[in-house]
């Protein structure tokens, strides 16, 4: 699915907008979400979530997507896991060193950060292994909710 | 100042790095420097660079041996010359002693090492843990890295851990060091002392972000950096000038990586398996040209170190001189990169039970 993940990436900006939409929605829903329970709606949205991502970014679930500040580059599909930026392997043709067929996650994170207009790429704080399979979107909608209940 | 000795050592380094050793007393070799005013360690490297000296550090490759002597054997041949020795820690995914193991020997008879951690073998629980050991045990300087992936290696059927990335493993040293806690926010009764670095590739795409990858770094924590093999002066200096637009030089020291090479066939060996390393066609062609490619390959390292002193902001070298290890010291005279400093020299003494014969198969 290689190739609609760098369509994802030429199209970072209006992907990463149309998030944001998608996110107003998640906080509109989230109080029926709630009544119906955060837990009971666990594997289906997160199989949903998986069906889509995993089309559109080659999506690994790791439960705490952070697409929005990596231009829309999954940085999951890096086999060294990086989380804050390329690492000093990538070859001269922009490839990856583990993987010599796919070009770095990280030079195509770049590339979409570009197209999301720059400076979205900040300084992500360690994974939570616990997340691994989880839905993302849920968590952001507790998230969310727990913030406008404040 | 002048004719300043240990007993029994050679020359000290002098002027103002080194305060506190116009007289030295009893001897302990590793016994931590007093900590000065900004410092964040109490090593010699960190006073080194804060004197504004140009700073030689140098690479130890780890043996594959249980044997302390191959420790000390491989970095007698720094001693004196370097201010600091890295201990690369499983570099290319391959097995050797630990570096906390190769750090924890070098203190004992008073190098200052600076350890490798590398994400790639171990997680946020085992990496403080080892910090907190190397720091109690007189380590002073942590590099932290990404590290290899396991498939470069001879063990590629191994489980890659990397559950942080350098970037990751920067910021929670830094916290352990100036907030006094683990990554959990668990208080530490002592927190370590840290001179904390980094690798950069300046030489690998995408160059354009390389310097803010360096920004980045710099926020996380690092206070000097090491970069990959120099060959390319040219794209260094586009760096340099990027880095300084930034005002990076001036938040972090940043040691050039450089390092001899043997033979037109090793250069085209290197730039096609090890990962990250630039070696462009000219450099290739001068070694093929010449009569003598090792000396070929030294010479040109000493062209490249001269070169490299003259770009402003640049702090000091870093050599990697894998299998050539004998051919530092003449690099470094020749090239004449410490004009006239001499760095401290350990003139070790090693334990009885240590020595060659104590370890010699009956």
């Amino acid at each position: 699915m290689r190739s609609m993940r760098d369509w994802s990436v030429r199209h970072a900006r209006g992907l990463s907008r149309l998030y944001v939409v998608f996110e107003h929605l998640m906080v509109a829903v989230a109080p029926l979400a709630r009544l119906i329970g955060h837990e009971r709606l666990e594997r289906p949205v997160a199989a949903v979530e998986r069906r889509i991502k995993e089309t559109l970014f080659d999506c690994r679930m790791c439960g705490a997507c952070v697409l929005s500040s990596t231009g829309m580059s999954c940085p999951r599909n890096c086999p060294k896991n990086l989380l804050n930026g390329p690492c000093g392997g990538v070859r001269a043709d922009g490839s990856c060193e583990i993987l010599p067929g796919m070009t770095c996650v990280w030079v195509k994170a770049v590339e979409g950060d570009r197209n999301m207009g720059g400076g979205t790429i900040g300084l992500l704080p360690a994974g939570d292994h616990r997340l691994i399979r989880r839905s993302s979107w849920l968590r952001i909608l507790r998230q969310r909710s727990k913030e406008s209940a404040r | 100042m002048t004719g300043l000795r240990f007993p029994g050592t050679g020359p000290l380094n002098e002027g103002p790095a080194f305060p506190d050793m116009k007289s030295p007393g009893p001897i302990d070799p590793g016994a931590p420097l007093e900590r000065l005013p900004g410092h964040s360690s109490r090593g010699r490297l960190e006073r080194v660079l804060r004197a504004g000296e140009f700073a030689v550090t140098a690479e130890l490759s780890p043996p594959d041996s249980a044997n302390p002597m191959d420790v000390f054997e491989r970095a007698a041949i720094f001693d004196g010359w370097v201010d600091a020795i890295n201990a690369t820690d499983g570099s290319g995914a391959n097995c050797h002693m630990s570096s906390l193991g190769v750090c924890a020997l070098l203190t004992r008879v008073g190098y200052a090492p600076v350890m490798q951690i590398s994400a790639r073998d171990r997680n946020r629980i085992a990496i403080q843990g080892d910090v907190l050991s190397a720091a109690a045990m007189g380590v002073t300087n942590i590099l932290c890295l990404t590290g290899d992936g396991v498939e470069c290696g001879d063990h590629p059927e191994a489980r890659p851990v990397f559950d942080l990335d350098c970037m990751t493993s920067l910021a929670m040293l830094s916290t352990m060091r100036d907030e006094g806690t683990f990554a959990s926010g668990r208080r530490l009764d002592h927190p370590p002392e840290l001179f904390l670095g980094a690798a950069a590739n300046p030489f690998a795409p995408p160059f354009d972000y390389r310097p803010l990858r360096l920004q980045r770094k710099i926020e996380a924590g690092a206070q000097f950096v090491q970069t990959q093999y120099c060959f390319d002066i040219a794209r260094l200096e586009r760096y340099m000038d990027r880095v300084r637009d930034l005002g990076l030089h001036e938040r972090c020291f940043i040691l050039v990586g450089v390092g001899p090479l043997a033979s037109a066939r090793a250069a085209r060996w290197i730039r096609t398996h090890v990962p990250g390393v630039h070696i462009p066609d000219a450099v290739v062609d001068r070694l093929s040209r010449a009569a003598d490619a090792r000396e070929e390959g030294k010479r040109l390292c000493v062209e490249l170190i001269q070169r490299i002193r003259d770009i402003e902001g640049i702090s000091g070298i870093h050599l990697m001189a894998y299998r050539q290890e004998e051919s530092v010291a003449w690099i470094i005279a020749e090239s004449d990169v410490l004009k006239g400093r001499t760095p401290h020299a350990v003139r070790p003494v090693i334990p009885d039970y240590m020595r060659r014969k104590a370890w010699a198969k009956a």
